[in-house]
């Protein structure tokens, strides 16, 4: 790069045109997606632009979302969890446990939170004390965690929960919005906040793009990565809490495959799989966009093994697409 | 070849005997030549799998449709069987082997091609390989009466005193093994991930030496999936759910490291062995199958724990004792 | 004499950036070209045009005469092209013998690798080039220099025509050094077309017959290097006279700030025992792996110290990582610095803010305005070129890069600032704008450390230079009684110097 004489010149602080770009941006293409499904959907099926069965539909993504929110901050920190299904299980079978013994709907929301928080930790020891990947720590903790709800409940169910549990997962806050639904408004608020407002998600940032100079830099970034995991636990136990509350029992199958919905959704939202990228909004409108599309592949009766090769094409589409079309219009362009 | 990985399969030898001794402390029976023989035909299909993993994750990749991909081309073994119950079964073999390769090409060409990271890759493609079996059935179900005798009785065919099945796993194994330390692939698999940068430079095509590492996990999958259905004599959707994770922790026991370019064949084999060991003997010391998921994770981790440790790199040594002057 | 190959009117460009526009190369054999230029000259792209991993966009290529196409590295390969690199580019966990033949291996009647013939041929070579390696150990259990003997019996093994080698001796010892001068003088006695790229012009001198100097992608010069003076390629390299002129003010120096005693790691290094003042330069002289960036980093926390005690104004200080380094006020500016210092994904001012966010936030939220304005006032004191400060920091020159690194820690408000090989890699311009602000910060009462292995800066710019060899301090010299020779000797341990 040739350098120019020496001149003390005024650096602007942001580029020209920037607010341009940000039309362009992965978020404003959801954006236009989601109203075209919406769009569609709506055309589709008479009963969909009802709002009680709008209601309905947020249920498809409200408790993956809320793993989601956290999911998105450990992908940017370059690391991921994929136990994450794993600990909805187990921690649905401590509450089921919990609840067989008398505990009431305090102490069994304790026992979730704390049966998610605990895995977390377990994972986020794991990768930061002794330094081992995240991917084969997750994938064995993973086998750990539904392995012991397993032990626990062999081919038995929990079902005998309290009357009142049933609200996290089936009670409305007003009119037509759950009490799931506001859960997801108000997580996505305060994950936006804490990744994008304040110290702990520029650290985040800092740690997914360079790792080595993060730490050069003085940021703690075993300590980040730690609370990242233990996050992602805690949000996996609330999610545990309302889908246990929502189906009112406890199998140790309880969201198989779930990671794969949640990573399918943080990717979908824009987070670079390799770390140091994405939004909180997009993960959000990626949980929308995938609640729709599933609710009216359901009001078109289409069965859930077939929905879930439909997010295994997106999931890879959506990261193959733009590279597919970035090359492709490098050729035209030549 | 080299020390280190001697004796990180000398310790997984010494692991295996040490469990074997535990077992037989409390049932004798467990190290009769008979009942290590049918532990070890129970271990075959794992080590057929894990030896097509291993080529993967060498390269520094993860393949976790493994256990779709058999899942798929057994039933499609299973469904070419009840439409031509006259097959010959070798041919029915070599069409889920060529099937096998072609699902894992696609694993390979997303890898290659696109630069898709590996584990979204197989993620993606696990559920479309296993939704596909219901497209295919609508989710009947296979059931032994539906399929010839020939067709279910080759696995048990007895050979030499040995079933057919460990036949298999034994032919696989040599295969492998041949192609791992004597051809230039198996070495490419070596230094694609072991230095892909310095690959390059040797004038070896990354991309396309990975792409051939999920071609062979394929392939080894897709006769897995033969001999999955005709040795439970069953195929329907879920046959074999979860049993990427058995897969990788195989290969993680057995020492390859998940950072590429480190592992063997008999350290594979190995980790299968000790799984398979495992499994086999919790039925016979009454701990409860269900039991069987928990160990393979604590195992994964553990196993991951120790060869981290392993492959920590030593800081610099630069101090040297002062010399004499 | 005809070339072995000659590379003509060859051009390359990448999204935005001109990287060669039609230059011209000719490599003879038994003869060696010492390819010259700054960084970003072009050399490395050229490099990767020779040996097959770029492919040029015009321009020629011709072996012996014939034009010829090298589609893949395999290609140059099989021309009898191949090259050694700066970072030996080989498999750690690969046998020595295989690391020799990967891609070619000897082949037995069945097509199968031939282990036993691989590891005589693997010996033989490795005799050649006058190493007493075991071709069967694994390649991790060597030192740098055996694994440069390593590479170099590989470019025998391809039976190469032409060897392309990269910086070979940057992190070679004096000793090793000589020994590789002594085997590039044996493949030109075997007819060896050499290209030989370095930046150290007394070992061009030594061992090079022509040279070829690029400048901005473009060939600026050639010719024999018998009767071409330093001054010549110099002028040519950098487009204008440059006399190397280091602007450090004089200072008073002040009281003690850091005083380090008996610090020693079990394998890095032992006995550092040293003071250093306000407004002090002190340099840490010392070949590479001499052991200085490791103490530096266990200073700071990277790595801990088995013994030994560090006093911050009078005060012990006891450091575990990084963020208390910063908070006592002790930075360290790293060598790598695409690894270690910047983050090239994040824009400008997020990382010059990056270790002062507790100053720039409040209660643990970011506030932005502070941050554009600290990030303002750092870079507009080193006087970066830039867009904008919300451009990404992988989107500037090298020089750019470490000027905002630089500007990351000073914004931090240090006492003690340590720069390991702070102008490593960077043009001349940004070089002397780097030493201008370390002498300024100096003179402002700042008391730094400059880790450098470049002679010309340790005596342009230190007030007191300590040197180290093999993890020891081995002399300590005040600017008055500095001299090359007395540096260089204690570095490699030639005199009978001792502290």
């Amino acid at each position: 790069m040739a350098e120019a004489p020496m001149t003390t010149r005024h650096i602007p602080d942001r580029l020209q045109g920037r607010s341009a770009r940000v039309l362009k941006s992965w978020e404003s293409l959801l954006v236009v997606v989601a109203i075209l499904i919406f769009t569609v959907n709506s055309f589709a099926s008479p009963y969909f632009l009802d709002p009680w069965n709008l209601s309905d539909a947020t249920f498809n993504f409200t408790e993956k979302a809320l793993i989601a929110f956290a999911m998105a901050m450990v992908v940017i920190s370059g690391e991921i969890d994929l136990s994450v299904a794993s600990i909805v299980a187990l921690t649905s079978t401590a509450m089921g446990y919990a609840a067989t013994q008398g505990f009431d709907t305090p102490a069994l929301v304790a026992v979730g939170l704390a049966t998610g928080l605990a895995c977390g930790a377990i994972n986020g020891l794991l990768v930061t004390r002794l330094g081992l990947p995240s991917i084969v720590v997750t994938i064995g903790t993973m086998s750990l965690f539904r392995g012991i709800a397993f032990i626990v409940l062999g081919d038995q169910a929990f079902t005998s929960y309290p009357a009142s549990f049933a609200y996290f997962g089936q009670g409305y806050v007003w009119w037509v919005f759950s009490f799931e639904f506001c859960l997801f408004l108000g997580f996505a608020l305060f994950y936006a906040a804490l990744l994008h407002l304040t110290n702990f998600g520029r650290a985040v940032y800092a740690i997914g793009n360079n790792q080595t100079a993060a730490l050069f830099s003085g940021v703690r970034v075993a300590r980040v990565k730690f609370t990242l995991f233990l996050l992602t636990g805690l949000m996996s136990g609330i999610a545990a809490i309302c889908l246990t509350s929502r189906l009112g029992s406890t199998r140790p199958s309880i969201a198989l495959g779930w990671e794969l919905e949640v990573v399918t959704m943080v990717v979908l939202g824009g987070v670079s799989i390799l770390g140091g990228s994405g939004t909180i909004g997009g993960v959000v409108l990626a949980a929308l966009i995938m609640g729709m599309v599933t609710f009216g592949f359901g009001l078109l009766n289409v069965p859930g093994i077939v929905m879930s090769i439909f997010i295994g094409l997106l999931l890879i589409s959506v990261i193959a697409l733009p590279i597919l079309y970035t090359r492709l219009k490098r050729r035209m362009a030549h | 070849m080299n020390m280190l990985l001697k004796n990180r399969e000398a310790l997984l030898v010494v692991a295996i005997l040490a469990l074997l001794t535990l077992i037989t402390l409390r049932f004798p029976g467990f190290i009769q030549p008979a009942n290590l023989g049918r532990v070890y035909n129970d271990t075959s299909i794992l080590i057929i799998l894990a030896l097509g993993q291993m080529a993967v994750i060498l390269t520094r990749c993860i393949d976790l449709s493994m256990a779709a991909n058999l899942a798929l081309c057994g039933m499609v073994a299973g469904l070419i069987n009840v439409a031509l119950p006259g097959l010959p079964i070798p041919l029915v073999i070599a069409a889920v082997v060529a099937l096998g390769a072609v699902l894992g090409s696609i694993n390979g060409l997303l890898v290659w091609k696109l630069n898709i990271p590996p584990i979204v890759v197989t993620l993606g493609t696990l559920t479309i390989f296993r939704g596909s079996i219901f497209l295919l059935t609508g989710g009947q179900w296979i059931n032994a009466h539906q399929m010839s005798d020939v067709f279910k009785g080759l696995p048990r065919a007895d050979f030499l005193g040995i079933p057919a099945l460990s036949w298999f796993s034994i032919a696989i194994m040599a295969i492998v093994f041949v192609v791992m330390t004597r051809t230039t692939v198996g070495r490419a698999f070596y230094a694609v991930g072991g230095n892909p940068h310095a690959a390059i430079y040797t004038g070896i095509d990354v991309g396309r030496t990975r792409f051939l590492a999920y071609c062979l996990s394929g392939a080894l999958a897709g006769l897995a999936g033969y001999l999955w259905v005709s040795r439970y004599a069953v195929a329907y959707v879920d046959i074999a759910l979860g049993f990427e994770l058995d897969i990788i922790a195989a290969c993680v026991i057995g020492g390859i490291s998940i950072a590429g370019g480190i592992g063997s064949v008999p350290g594979a084999v190995l980790g299968a062995l000790f799984l398979g060991v495992i499994k086999n003997a919790l039925p016979v010391i009454n701990i409860s199958p269900f039991a069987q998921m928990a160990i393979s994770g604590t195992v994964i981790i553990i196993a991951v724990a120790v060869n981290a440790r392993a492959e920590r790199r030593k800081g610099r040594v630069i101090l040297k004792k002062a010399e004499a002057h | 004499m005809k070339p072995a190959i000659a590379l003509e009117g060859i051009s390359k460009s990448f999204p935005g950036v001109h990287a060669l526009s039609e230059v011209s190369l000719s490599l003879y054999p038994g003869s060696v070209t010492a390819l010259i230029g700054e960084n970003g000259a072009g050399k490395s792209t050229l490099v990767k045009i020779l040996t097959g991993i770029y492919q040029p966009d015009g321009g020629t290529i011709r072996v012996d005469g014939a034009e010829v196409h090298f589609p893949a590295a395999s290609a140059a390969a099989k021309a009898g092209v191949t090259a050694i690199h700066q970072e030996t580019v080989l498999f750690d966990e690969l046998s020595v013998a295989e690391n020799i033949f990967l891609g070619h291996a000897p082949r037995t009647r069945f097509g199968l690798i031939d282990w036993t013939k691989l590891n005589a041929d693997a010996r033989q070579l490795l005799s050649r080039v006058g190493a007493d390696i075991d071709p069967t150990i694994r390649l991790r259990d060597l030192g740098i220099a055996s694994k440069h003997l390593v590479a170099i019996a590989r470019a025998l093994s391809i039976d190469a025509r032409v060897v392309i080698m990269d910086e070979p001796t940057a992190a070679l010892s004096y000793k090793e050094i000589h020994e590789l001068y002594e085997l590039i003088d044996r493949l030109k006695a075997d007819g060896k077309a050499i290209l030989f790229i370095s930046h150290k012009f007394d070992e061009i001198f030594r061992i090079a017959d022509r040279y070829t100097v690029f400048r901005d992608g473009r060939m600026v010069g050639e010719g024999l290097i018998a009767g071409t003076r330093q001054d010549d390629l110099v002028r040519m390299m950098v487009g204008r006279d440059v006399g190397q002129v280091f602007p450090k003010q004089q200072v008073a120096i002040g009281e003690p700030v850091l005083t380090v005693s008996g610090y020693r790691h079990p394998t890095e290094f032992e006995d550092i025992n040293f003071e250093l003042r306000r407004g002090e330069i002190l340099g840490f002289y010392g070949l590479v792996g001499a052991g200085r960036s490791e103490f530096m980093q266990s200073l700071i926390g990277i790595t801990r110290p088995s013994a030994g005690a560090v006093r911050l104004d009078g005060k012990v200080m006891v450091i575990r990582s990084p963020a208390e380094a910063i908070e006592a006020g002790i930075v360290y500016v790293p060598e790598e610095r695409g690894r270690q210092g910047a983050i090239i994904g994040m824009p400008i001012f997020q990382n010059v803010t990056l270790p002062s966010l507790t100053r720039t936030s409040r209660s643990g939220f970011l506030r932005m305005a502070e941050e554009f304005r600290l990030a303002r006032e750092y870079t507009s004191r080193l006087d970066l070129r830039a867009a904008a400060l919300d451009q990404d920091v992988g989107t500037l020159s090298g020089g750019n890069q470490q000027k905002v690194v630089i500007a990351k820690w000073l914004a931090t408000k240090p006492k003690v600032i340590i720069l390991d090989e702070p102008t490593k890699g960077i043009d001349i311009g940004s070089k002397a704008a780097v030493h201008a602000f370390m002498s300024e910060l100096a003179a402002q009462g700042l008391s730094v450390i400059m880790v450098s292995s470049e002679i010309p800066e340790i005596m342009g710019m230190s007030d007191r230079v300590i040197v180290m060899r093999e993890g020891r301090m081995v002399g300590q010299y005040e600017r008055a009684d500095l001299s090359a020779e007395k540096l260089v000797r204690a570095a490699a341990g030639i005199s009978e110097t001792t502290p």
